[in-house]
């Protein structure tokens, strides 16, 4: 059974996300949600390994916690799905485990 | 109750500067009575909880270091400690508390606890459970 | 389906509580039942009755409890973690000579052991954990 991780990190303050691109594995899915939002954006330096990883991974990102911080679709990295909170319980009764990266 | 499961503990933050490490701990510790197959990972920062030498006497908090020395007895005998975090850190194995345990299924003869694995491996060990807490 | 949460962050701080909170209204909107909610490090915070949030913000400790009357959610506020910053029920306020309505723990949180996240874990099909 694959995992979901949950990231609530900013990449770009803590190494949380990072460490969760080095553990997950083919099939796991990734979520970044609060501050981990802005891992999702566009045009970053993470976004380039996030590309790398989709389609292997599957990453999602919290539209809530996007539109609080003024971050549309537009901003958000190609590959990323955005989910609300339905989506968010569907994506952890899916995968056999989650893993926050706190 | 239903069968065993598989509890890892994810360890990734420092000692002493936040309390997440002693109040995970606390859970091993409680947890170690429920009869799951439990582990310890102990990733990025996480690798300093286990690190020799700690002492606290002029913080005036508790040096907890010592319990997880303790964990043997308590049936928790995994403590899974990435190598990629240690060189990241300057550490080796060596700078770690030497942390064993009696194993009963072979003349309760003295074992190192302390398992180094690499990230790939880690990864692996993380897939493999059931339940995963992290603090 | 059965889901636990963990809770490890206070209220208003962090944000921690309040995802936990929306991810736990919209399982029980989805019908998915929620096995038991742990409030633990300062995540007990969550579950003192003498929080008073401005007008025109949220009150994240009503929240919960009207969460808790409405779906029967079992809230377990960790007994450790809640004494050591002075969340008590009426009987820890007693035992600990804290004087008469000293109490203070919320409607629908209990105050109990770590053995219920261990047992949140092993009873329920998924633990998510919410956190700093």
């Amino acid at each position: 059974m694959t995992t979901l991780h949950i990231v609530n990190k900013s990449p770009f303050e803590k190494n949380a996300m990072e460490s969760c691109l080095g553990h997950a594995l083919d099939g796991d899915a990734i979520l970044l949600f609060e501050d981990g939002v802005y891992g999702a954006l566009s045009n970053t330096r993470i976004a380039n390994e996030i590309s790398r990883r989709a389609g292997a991974v599957k990453f999602f990102v919290l539209g809530p916690d996007l539109n609080a911080r003024g971050l549309g679709d537009g901003r958000i990295a190609d590959g990323i799905t955005v989910v609300d909170y339905s989506g968010f319980v569907d994506l952890v009764t899916t995968h056999g485990r989650t893993q926050s990266w706190l | 109750m239903s069968e065993a499961k598989k509890f890892l503990y994810v360890n990734r933050k420092a000692p002493y500067g936040t309390i997440y490490a002693l109040e995970s701990l606390e859970v091993v510790l409680i947890g170690a009575a429920f009869d799951q197959h439990v582990s310890l990972a102990f990733v990025d920062d996480g690798v300093f909880q286990i690190a020799k030498g700690q002492d606290t006497k002029s913080l005036g908090v508790k040096n907890f270091s010592p319990t997880y020395r303790a964990l043997g007895d308590y049936g928790v005998t995994k403590f899974y400690v990435e190598k990629d975090s240690l060189d990241e850190r300057g550490l080796s194995a060596d700078d770690l508390m030497e942390i064993t345990y009696e194993d009963e299924n072979d003349g309760f003869a003295e074992k190192p606890s302390i398992i180094v694995v690499t990230k790939a491996e880690m990864a692996e060990v993380m897939r493999d459970q059931d339940v995963i807490l992290s603090f | 389906m059965k889901l636990s949460i963990l809770v490890n962050e206070g209220p208003y701080t962090h944000q921690a509580a309040d995802s936990a909170y929306q991810f736990t209204k919209a399982a029980l909107d989805k019908g998915v039942e929620i096995f038991r909610v742990f409030f633990y490090h300062d995540g007990v915070n969550n579950g003192t009755r003498l929080t008073v949030p401005p007008q025109d913000d949220r009150n994240i400790q009503k929240n919960w409890s009207d969460l808790a009357e409405k779906h029967k959610l079992d809230l377990v506020v960790c007994i450790a973690a809640a004494q050591r910053r002075g969340i008590l029920d009426e009987g820890e306020a007693k035992r600990h000579g804290k004087g008469e309505g000293a109490a203070n723990i919320a409607p629908g949180f209990r105050i109990s052991g770590l053995g219920q996240l261990i047992e949140a874990g092993i009873e329920a099909d998924r633990l998510v954990v919410f956190g700093d």
